[in-house]
């Protein structure tokens, strides 16, 4: 072979290694035993909803309700009690936001106290509106926000002590408030980047 | 052929001023020198004292945005968590807020806080029109009846709200002082009351009765007398606490500091040190204040900030108190540590504003000196330390309380609704203290007088109560 010719074959060689090692660093999806994104979402609010329901029943509706020690407020620090439950898991999306951006997650409604927790986009909004008319199914769908496309999960959140119902139809800048134990009173959107 | 020989030699003296140019302020970013040159135009107030130390902020060369952001981060990080930051960046991770983040970036100190722009920076160094609040608040009529065709360059009057800290206005606080007096039925301050928790009232030292400088050191007469009666000498700290703190030794007379500063009052009162480099007083004392570096060979050194000096400061000051350097002793002289003092006449030996200089002839003042000489409760009197460097309860790490004095002197008035809640409402009402402290000529006046215009908050409140049937 000529001079030539090696170094032609050199440098097709030395290309092709390149584009190989660049193919190697490719999402999540394409890896052999990757997550689909509903089994990822559906796992994440699994843990959410334990955690947050066994904080709802087992701290703060009966250290409040039952046995009167302490009682959950909004403004936990001046008043010294407890965190709300709809706090605590907002503290914990917030901090989630400050570790990955894998996935993100809210607790909206269609009935907030706060308007900044009511739906945004068109998928928020019929996720809340499905989960509410469809007890016991989930809401899923894909939406792009910012320019990047997400695959959006919406889970009903249910009242699931006393405590949601009472203070939520008796706070002062409730919607509505015929709230009853059982109902679905907004939902948990969990988004995945899906690229 | 001239006039050819004559362009190039121009070509070449342009070239070399140039680079000469470039040369000059290359070395003046990376060593130092005359770096008022590089500024480029009126600082902001809260900055102008540190304007010099161009690193404090542009921490890195070529670091863009993120090394300026993690500068402000690192300083006023701790503040905005201890007031619970109302918008704090967390809040607009989420991808739902990506369309209100293209409008307004507020995860970025930045978009709202740019320095050297004095054409259009306002109160709190903000450098946004009044009404940016309207990028995504702008159905707040919706929600809020009393806010149906208010102006969004209103939203940060006085009494209303604040970006980052509404400690003092969130509705369930208003709530409760709706319809308060001006005045309570025994206005005191609150800290008056605390007591240390029993078991810490033993002696853990013994007082120290004998200075234990070395003989080599002159000690006068006054200068050791004032040293007994202060509370360094109940509390055992002798002149080596301070002077030698290698330790006192009469071999050690060369570790002798004659003027200690900061640094050794800050290997006990750490706290109290952290504070008053956090604010207007000690800033230039801050880490990080270098303003020139040393060269090779040691032909250049170090050069930090100077403390402040009255004649630097933008607010006016006494013609006397030119020239004099602002440390732990400007406040709290040198060995008797008068906190009396430190309360008032320290602050008018330097400070000539018109509120200040008010303070004299002003109601408040006229309640110290009842107290002082014995006609009032302990507690009713106040001072510029009152208001401004406000006593609080805090706690140790290791669980135990005790009282600390705040010495940040800023840290109650961005904005001054800081004061409400730690300050005012010992003895006044919310209505009034909204009323007061939006009262621009009033503070100006050191409150003699009344607040001339009424703050709709509180009213506001009330109606919202009134037609859910409450009473």
């Amino acid at each position: 072979m000529t001079f030539r010719a090696k170094a032609r074959l050199a440098g097709l060689v030395s290309a092709l290694a390149i584009l190989a090692a660049c193919g190697s660093g490719e999402s999540a999806e394409t890896k052999a035993g990757s997550i689909d994104p509903q089994t990822f979402t559906d796992s994440l609010h699994a843990v959410m909803s334990a955690d947050r329901t066994i904080y709802t029943q087992r701290v703060v509706n009966r250290l409040q309700n039952e046995l009167n020690v302490i009682r959950a407020s909004e403004h936990f620090v001046e008043d010294r009690a407890l965190p709300l439950p709809a706090q605590m898991f907002r503290f914990g999306s917030e901090m989630v936001a400050e570790r990955t951006d894998k996935f993100a997650y809210q607790l909206l409604s269609l009935w907030p106290i706060n308007r900044q927790n009511a739906p945004r986009t068109d998928v928020e909004r019929r996720g809340l509106q499905f989960v509410a008319a469809n007890p016991g199914q989930n809401f899923y769908g894909e939406e792009e926000l910012g320019g990047r496309r997400y695959f959006t999960a919406v889970y009903a959140d249910s009242a699931v002590a006393p405590a949601c119902v009472s203070c939520h139809n008796e706070h002062r800048d409730t919607p509505r408030s015929d709230f009853e134990m059982g109902d679905v009173m907004g939902g948990v959107v969990i988004r995945v980047p899906l690229s | 052929m001239a006039a050819r020989g004559a362009n190039r030699r121009l070509w070449l003296l342009w070239t070399v001023l140039t680079l000469a140019m470039f040369g000059v302020a290359g070395a003046i970013m990376a060593h130092g020198g005359p770096r008022n040159l590089l500024l480029i135009g009126k600082t902001t107030d809260a900055h102008h004292q540190i304007e010099l130390a161009c690193d404090a902020c542009h921490t890195r060369a070529f670091g863009g945005r993120e090394a300026i952001e993690a500068a402000c981060r690192d300083c006023h990080q701790d503040e905005l968590d201890r007031i619970d930051d109302s918008h704090p960046v967390a809040k607009f991770r989420d991808p739902r807020n990506a369309d209100r983040l293209q409008r307004l970036d507020a995860m970025q100190c930045l978009s709202c806080h740019v320095e050297h722009n004095p054409g259009v920076t306002r109160e709190m160094a903000v450098t946004l029109p009044e009404d940016f609040c309207s990028a995504c608040h702008e159905d707040i009529g919706e929600e809020r009846p009393t806010h149906r065709g208010l102006e969004f360059a209103t939203c940060a009057n006085a009494g209303c709200h604040n970006f980052h800290d509404n400690q003092a206005l969130h509705e369930d606080f208003l709530e409760q002082h709706v319809g308060e007096a001006w005045l309570r039925q025994a206005p005191r301050l609150s800290v008056t009351a605390w007591r240390p928790p029993p078991g810490l009232t033993e002696r853990l030292v013994r007082p120290a009765r004998a200075p234990d400088a070395p003989p080599s050191i002159p000690l006068g007469a006054h200068v050791v007398g004032e040293w007994l009666g202060s509370a360094h000498a109940e509390a055992g700290v002798n002149c080596s606490g301070c002077h030698q703190p290698d330790g006192a030794d009469p071999r050690n007379a060369a570790s002798w500091i004659e003027r200690p500063g900061l640094t050794q009052c800050a290997t006990c009162h750490i706290a109290e040190a952290q504070g008053f480099t956090s604010g207007r007083h000690g800033m230039r004392l801050a880490e990080g204040m270098t303003i020139e570096w040393g060269g090779p060979f040691g032909l250049f050194r170090d050069r930090v900030l100077s403390p402040m000096r009255p004649e630097l400061a933008r607010l006016p000051m006494r013609a006397d108190a030119h020239g004099r350097e602002l440390t732990c002793n400007s406040c709290h002289g040198q060995h008797d540590f008068d906190v009396q003092r430190a309360r008032v006449e320290a602050c008018l030996s330097c400070h000539a504003d018109e509120h200040s200089l008010a303070y004299r002839h002003s109601p408040h003042e006229a309640l110290r000196r009842a107290e002082l000489a014995g006609r009032a409760t302990p507690g009713t009197g106040v001072t510029c330390a009152t208001c401004h460097m406000p006593r609080h309860v805090t706690r140790r790490p290791n669980g135990v309380e005790r009282l600390a004095v705040e010495h940040n002197q800023s840290a109650n008035l961005r904005p001054n609704e800081k004061m409400v809640r730690s300050v005012c409402l010992d003895c006044h009402g919310l209505g009034f203290t909204f009323d007061a402290l939006a009262d621009r000529n009033l503070i100006n006046r050191n409150f003699a007088g009344r607040p001339s215009a009424r703050i709709q908050t509180l009213e506001w409140v009330e109606t919202r109560m009134r037609r859910r049937g409450e009473p």
